[in-house]
């Protein structure tokens, strides 16, 4: 299942960072943190979907504070 | 001006008052006992040092716990740790202050652009109105609306979804998503497109889409994604900022060191050293080159054409050749009868005639345009005319129908010889020829038969009804009456053997379009070496289409996968050429070899890109690149397999959307030079931004390592810097007239 979000992020460097940290996580396909349109983007196992969101965005804000995603 | 921004704002302008005050009292002296301590001094500047910074110190303390340490926060907060140490206090957060200044400005115009684009997206739709069987009408998310639904749509309103009108009648604003000023007027039958407003009248549509599959949807999602898809340069930047800060975070320790234990003077070489860390923030380059892309993707949607990467841009401004397909793209597509040659002795309006009716049941353009010249001739020539009882499609020739007794042979040279009908060759080369000839249904009919029963056709439309149920009647009656014409066109009937008579011809032109010529001539002022037609359409119409619009070289008689082949080799002679010629001095950047030339795709070259290509490589390849144009429904592989395939008049073509890189919404061919002009300039903006940039920060850079520029400098040469090139860059976002 693919999704998209809106969501905060500061900087492209930032943007980045999340990113790739996000995309290492076990059940996620694909993602991507667009921070000029400020958009998270989450491909993940359909069965563990909401759990994975909520371990992408815990991982996210552990890297930088100021990420946040509306679900 | 977002809340957070706000509030950041007021932080920064606290802490820069905060900042001067506490200056003034150290440098002035008025509170000896406070600045001479060095504690309680140091103690004084680390409150607007943490009011300010104190997120800075963070992130860089979160960078090294996540052992990513080398971004900006960390040189900034090394920078001014080192300051602190060596006593410089002021200077400490007079670099933090400005840093903070900096991001906060920065993010000021991020938002700007970010707000420019997403002004784009207000052609989103927020509610759609259905009307249910029993006529209530309930509204509804456009997420939800089914196909088939009835659709109200009032005046003022956005079509939620791509529709048919059912009834009513109005103008549309297209302009938000083609640019085109002028309203467009429907009616019942006419398609609407998602995301355009509604003008004066109530339209009653009903949905064909479902939203996620409409025009606007499909708009949006390409727009958001435009900006994952990196240009070269952008790549250049990222990978450069990747090697470049380590880097000189090493120098900079170096730079710390060793001096210090030949010379004995730390303290200096420590300074020299944060001096030497602060000017090195990418920042500028980082955020503002970027920054230049996304506002000329901006620039460029603005003016009805979508870029789908910020890498199809900068490929725009360096095109070699466009390759353009004809029919419908640089032809308007609709065919108009320019000439009816009859035979002797042959009424004009008896030749359309005589070919309308045997194209009757067709839907080609060529048919049709037949049927118009004749309405336009007789308004009711038409009328009354029974259908036909058998029609022979004679592939690649014409056709032969049968109706009322009558035999019709309608089609080009070939059918024509074939059937041994001796006609008169048409001589305008650019229009596609149509002959007409006439015989009896009876395969085996007499010569001399055959050739009023032409002629009776012209007294029988009107519908004499025996006329189709016994065909020898007619025969019979008008071989009396026009005996005279018989003898007059007996030549031909007689040399057609098998008793035809030939009628006339019909030229069909394919009128060129007015902008087209234009267009050519502006690619050509910008840049582009060579203008390539194919088409499939027959040499000498061709050859005609080229010299009228200009054209350097057209091919011919392609087959849809003869264009593919055709476009291959050119990308195959324009790398070989290229390599041939990379001694060529060039005004962008530097230049080497480049392995990568011969990758192929715009894709390929994107995902080949090796670690150590450097900058030398990058805009090197971007020159020399070949766009296709088309229209997008039957040209998919060639859009595909260009470097830039761009799709003309693609409004409500979800197909064409996808398959292309470049889509421009109305049709439009000046919009193309337009779109290699915005290029041009977003890739000039960044290059300059790039040359500045780095041209300041290497000369405070060896100032600063020699000692001669201080920690001022260094924040000028940082924020300063990044400041003017996000002001560059911004200049992309003005409204601008690229038309002209």
């Amino acid at each position: 299942m693919k999704k998209k979000y809106k969501c905060e992020i500061d900087c492209a460097a930032c943007a980045q960072k999340v990113e790739n940290a996000v995309k290492k996580i076990d059940g996620v396909n694909d993602a991507r943190v667009n921070f000029m349109m400020q958009k998270f983007t989450l491909d993940a196992d359909d069965a563990r979907y909401d759990d994975i969101l909520q371990q992408c965005i815990k991982e996210g804000k552990k890297i930088e504070p100021d990420f946040k995603v509306e679900i | 001006m977002t809340d957070k921004l706000k509030k950041e704002g007021k932080r920064i302008l606290l802490t820069v008052i905060l900042y001067f005050a506490i200056l003034i009292l150290d440098k002035t002296g008025v509170v000896p006992f406070v600045f001479e301590n060095t504690w309680l001094s140091f103690f004084v500047y680390l409150i607007p040092y943490f009011i300010c910074g104190w997120d800075v110190v963070r992130k860089a303390l979160l960078g090294i716990k996540n052992r990513q340490p080398f971004d900006e926060s960390f040189l900034m907060f090394v920078a001014t740790i080192g300051a602190f140490v060596t006593g410089e206090n002021s200077e400490a957060v007079a670099v933090m202050v400005f840093y903070q200044v900096g991001e906060w400005f920065q993010n000021f115009a991020v938002g700007r652009s970010r707000k420019s684009i997403t002004e784009l997206m207000e052609i989103a739709p927020e509610y759609a109105d259905v009307e249910r069987a029993d006529g209530t009408v309930e509204r509804v998310d456009p997420d939800d609306v089914q196909i088939g639904d009835i659709l109200i749509i009032r005046p003022g309103e956005k079509i939620p979804v791509d529709a048919i009108v059912r009834s009513g009648d109005s103008m549309i604003d297209t302009a938000a998503l083609t640019g085109e000023s002028v309203p467009r007027s429907v009616h019942a039958g006419d398609q609407v497109i998602s995301g355009c407003i509604n003008g004066e009248g109530l339209l009653r549509a009903e949905a064909v889409k479902a939203y996620e599959d409409s025009t606007v949807a499909k708009i949006l999602e390409m727009v958001e994604e435009s900006s994952d898809k990196k240009s070269r340069t952008e790549q250049f930047i990222t990978r450069f900022a990747r090697v470049y800060t380590p880097i000189v975070v090493y120098a900079a320790l170096a730079l710390a060191v060793i001096p210090s234990i030949i010379t004995g003077d730390p303290a200096t070489w420590v300074y020299r050293a944060c001096t030497f860390l602060v000017i090195s923030c990418p920042c500028a380059l980082v955020i503002s080159v970027p920054l230049a892309f996304f506002g000329g993707i901006g620039a460029a949607s603005r003016n009805g054409v979508l870029v789908k990467g910020s890498n199809y841009l900068e490929l725009m401004a360096g095109l070699d050749t466009v390759v353009s397909d004809k029919t419908g793209t640089l032809t308007e597509g609709s065919f108009r009868v320019s000439a009816v040659e009859p035979a002797p002795g042959v009424e004009k309006s008896e030749v359309l005639r005589m070919a309308a009716l045997a194209e009757s049941m067709s839907t080609h353009p060529i048919a049709a345009s037949i049927r118009q010249a004749l309405e336009e001739e007789q308004p009711d020539a038409l009328r009354g005319v029974s259908a036909l009882e058998d029609t022979d499609n004679v592939s690649g020739q014409g056709l032969i129908a049968v109706s009322q007794g009558r035999k019709i042979y309608v089609g080009n040279d070939r059918l024509m010889e074939a059937c041994g009908i001796a006609f008169q060759p048409a001589e305008d080369p650019a229009a596609t020829v149509v002959y007409v000839a006439v015989g009896n249904a009876e395969k085996f009919s007499s010569a001399a038969a055959s050739g009023p029963e032409g002629t009776s056709v012209s007294v029988s439309t009107q519908s004499t009804p025996g006329d189709g149920a016994a065909p020898g009647d007619g025969v019979a009656q008008t071989d009396t009456t026009n005996s005279a014409e018989d003898s007059v066109d007996g030549k031909s009937a007689i040399s057609a053997g098998a008793g035809i008579r030939y009628l006339g011809s019909i030229s069909i032109r394919d009128s060129v379009k007015k902008e087209a010529r234009q267009a050519i001539t502006d690619m050509k002022a910008c840049g582009v070496r060579k203008v390539v037609m194919l088409t499939g359409d027959r040499k000498t119409v061709g050859e005609a289409v080229g010299k009228e619009l200009g054209v350097d070289e057209v091919y011919s008689e392609l087959l849809p996968q003869d264009k593919v082949a055709r476009v291959e080799q050119m990308l195959q002679e324009l790398r070989t050429d290229e390599n041939a010629q990379s001694g060529r001095s060039d005004t962008q950047m530097n230049r080497s070899e480049n392995p990568e030339k011969t990758g192929a795709s715009a894709q390929a070259k994107k995902s080949e890109n090796s670690g150590n290509a450097s900058k030398k490589s990058e805009n090197d390849a971007v020159r020399h690149a070949l766009a296709f144009v088309g229209d997008g429904i039957n040209d998919a592989p060639v859009l595909m397999r260009s470097d830039v395939g761009i799709a003309m008049g693609s409004m409500g073509s979800a197909a064409a959307i996808e398959a292309a890189d470049v889509v421009i919404m109305d049709d439009d061919l000046r919009r193309i030079p337009m779109v290699i002009r915005i290029a041009r300039r977003t890739v000039g903006i960044s290059t300059q931004n790039i040359v500045f940039a780095l041209a300041v920060k290497l000369l405070i850079l060896v100032l600063g390592a020699l000692g001669l520029a201080g920690m001022w400098a260094a924040v000028f040469a940082d924020v300063g810097v990044a400041c003017l090139c996000i002001l560059n860059s911004m200049r992309l976002l003005q409204k601008r007239d690229y038309l002209a």
